[in-house]
């Protein structure tokens, strides 16, 4: 098996680069979420949860909430279907951290280590990829939304909304990222973020109106970034309209953006 | 930046430390490897081989000391090491979910490659190191050997000038071993730079040119195999006669014609004598025939490398964990 080998012999570069320019850096974040995505396709089993998560979700708090809060079903869809997608991705963002961490403690990470590439492309590759997991839950909810009723009236909007959705996990998704460089097992990162994920999802004002809850809690749930994102779902999907909301979700992602993924790249480096 | 020619040196550490908490895992490494050789680093488990490479290769930072990969400087230009090396760690660095020929693809196209290129150039690999028909299936079924050999293969993408191997054989059976062996030294024949750790002395003085023994983060005794053996001693001779009446005149043939006191064994008609030369061993055979001592074993024996690292560090080459317990008991029974 030899045999190869000694006939070519070793190739010592004739021009050595000392930084990776941005055009490598981007070819490279695509191979490394094509990476992702073949690993995606070799694993079905990680599709489980994406996959049942918004017929559980949908149905349980429709029919468990609707008529108390809403009057009715369908009354309530308009609000609930929002809401729904952006816990659902916001809490599938934080997988993004489990499996980075997974991912890192193999021994293929020391090989992306030891290669002239940029030291954000495994992180970015991963988080990129990451996006076709939040798209297929904000579809599917959709999709059960509409089978049980819901009649979002918004046209362009609704593609709009998805595309929010999407990106503010995207950017939320550095948060998990950074978790997942610095903590010791998956475990840790998957307790943390529900720890975080859970009362920020709940304490907003994705399952009850806000005008509902006691003095103090008010003011958190209207501050709470969850809740600026429902609200501007909501606007864009059913009724069309891009309100103030959509512009405090992005400045939020990039804010996000611009904090952790730093942070999230420089500990990765660290780490190597 | 342009590269320079291959220097004289392919690796120069100096006073490489890495600490992990209170354990200086390597502390204070100095290695010179020669463009164009093999170079053994030898030593038990945990003796810190793969935190060293892993330094060298642009893994981990050091704490202390310096490093230079054909004179590029392994923090400072850790880019441009990374277009000189390929590393081969300890455990397979290579993508367990997806298959053989995808790793190679992805591999490639980070190294610049199209993804046509990649997949022709995964394809001529994974057929030279016999994985042609695995090439599509998962690595997690394939065998401790073949992932072995993917991840040397992926090393090779880019024909990197220096080459890292950790432990390139451990849990590998003789068989598949002996043709890592022979890749090995097609490598160097290819014109590339070898730098591998190993726990197996016999493999040290199989492959490498030079070697450099560690022990608990330091570099204990370093030069080619032959001159580490020197520093145990020289050849003895094992000798066992027929006639166990002869011992007397055995050893007195032994002293006329070596000059040597050869020490009689309790087991009856057996001899060890020290020498100098193993070639003096015609003349003694011969003054045998002449005064009728007939032998029923001969041989001569040069030291192993196990012998080495005993005397170099005063324990053997065992797990260094146990090692470390023994030192604990001993300390407790002195207290
Ligand atoms: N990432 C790490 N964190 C803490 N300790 C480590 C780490 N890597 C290695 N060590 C310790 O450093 C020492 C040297 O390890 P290593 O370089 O792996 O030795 P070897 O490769 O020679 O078996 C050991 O005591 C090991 O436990
Ligand atoms: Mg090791």
């Amino acid at each position: 098996m030899s045999a190869i080998i000694e006939t070519e012999p070793a190739v010592f570069p004739a021009e050595l680069r000392r930084h990776v320019g941005l055009r490598e850096t981007l070819s490279q974040t695509l191979t490394m979420a094509y990476r992702a995505l073949i690993r995606l396709r070799r694993t079905p089993e990680q599709w489980a949860d994406v996959l049942i998560m918004p017929f559980i979700f949908t149905f349980m708090f429709a029919y468990l909430f609707g008529g108390a809060i809403a009057g009715g079903v369908e009354a309530y869809l308009p609000m609930l279907i929002p809401a729904i997608i952006v816990q659902g991705v916001v809490q599938a963002s934080a997988v993004t951290g489990t499996q980075l961490r997974e991912d890192m403690d193999t021994g293929v990470f020391d090989r992306f280590r030891s290669l002239p590439m940029a030291r954000i492309a495994p992180l970015a590759g991963a988080l990129l990829t990451d996006t076709i997991r939040y798209a297929v839950i904000t579809g599917l909810t959709m999709l059960v939304g509409m089978l049980i009723g819901w009649r979002p009236g918004g046209g362009w909007g609704i593609l709009v909304a998805c595309l929010l959705v999407i990106i503010t996990s995207w950017s939320v998704s550095w948060i998990w990222a950074l978790l997942g460089v610095k903590a010791r097992t998956a475990g840790t990162v998957q307790g943390i973020a529900m720890l975080i994920i859970m009362p920020l999802t709940f304490f907003s004002n994705a399952f009850v109106p806000t005008s509902t809850l006691p003095d103090w809690l008010r003011p958190v749930a209207e501050w709470n970034p969850v809740s600026h994102l429902i609200t501007a779902f909501r606007e864009l999907a059913n009724d069309g309209v891009w309100g103030v909301d959509v512009w405090w979700t992005l400045l939020g992602a990039a804010v996000i953006v611009a904090i952790f993924a730093p942070l999230a790249v420089r500990a990765y480096m660290r780490k190597a | 930046m342009p590269s320079t020619t291959p220097s004289e040196w392919a690796i120069e550490a100096d006073g490489l430390v890495k600490a992990f908490g209170e354990n200086r895992a390597v502390d204070g490494v100095d290695l010179r490897v020669r463009t164009g050789a093999v170079y053994g680093v030898l030593g038990p488990n945990g003796a810190g081989k793969t935190t060293t490479i892993s330094m060298l290769a642009t893994l981990l930072r050091p704490d202390g000391g310096s490093a230079r990969v054909f004179g590029h400087d392994v923090v400072r230009e850790a880019n441009a090491v990374r277009q000189l090396i390929g590393v081969t760690g300890q455990y397979a660095s290579v993508d367990e979910k997806v298959s053989g020929l995808e790793n190679m693809i992805v591999f490639g196209r980070l190294l610049g490659l199209s993804h046509r290129a990649a997949k022709a150039k995964g394809l001529e690999l994974l057929e030279a190191f016999g994985l042609a028909e695995a090439a599509k299936r998962p690595v997690r079924k394939f065998s401790g050997g073949m992932r072995r050999r993917l991840d040397l293969a992926s090393s090779l993408i880019a024909r990197p000038p220096l080459i890292f191997l950790d432990e390139p054989t451990t849990g590998l059976d003789p068989r598949t071993r002996g043709q890592m062996w022979d890749v090995i030294r097609a490598l160097v024949g290819g014109g590339s730079t070898v730098l591998l750790t190993t726990q197996y002395l016999d493999e040290a003085d199989q492959l490498a040119d030079r070697i450099a023994v560690i022990d608990r983060g330091r570099v204990v005794a370093e030069g080619t195999a032959d001159e580490l053996k020197g520093l145990v001693g020289n050849a003895s001779l094992l000798l066992r006669v027929v006639d166990a009446e002869r011992i007397d005149d055995t050893v007195r043939a032994i002293q006329e014609v070596l000059g040597t006191t050869a020490t009689v064994t309790p087991e009856a008609g057996r001899l060890t004598a020290p020498m100098a030369e193993p070639d003096r061993i015609t003349d003694l055979l011969i003054a045998f025939r002449e005064r009728g001592i007939r032998l029923a074993e001969v041989s001569v024996e040069k030291p192993t490398l196990d012998e080495v690292f005993l005397t170099i560090t005063g324990h053997d080459a065992a797990d260094q964990t146990e090692s470390a317990a023994a030192d604990d008991d001993q300390e407790e029974v002195a207290a």
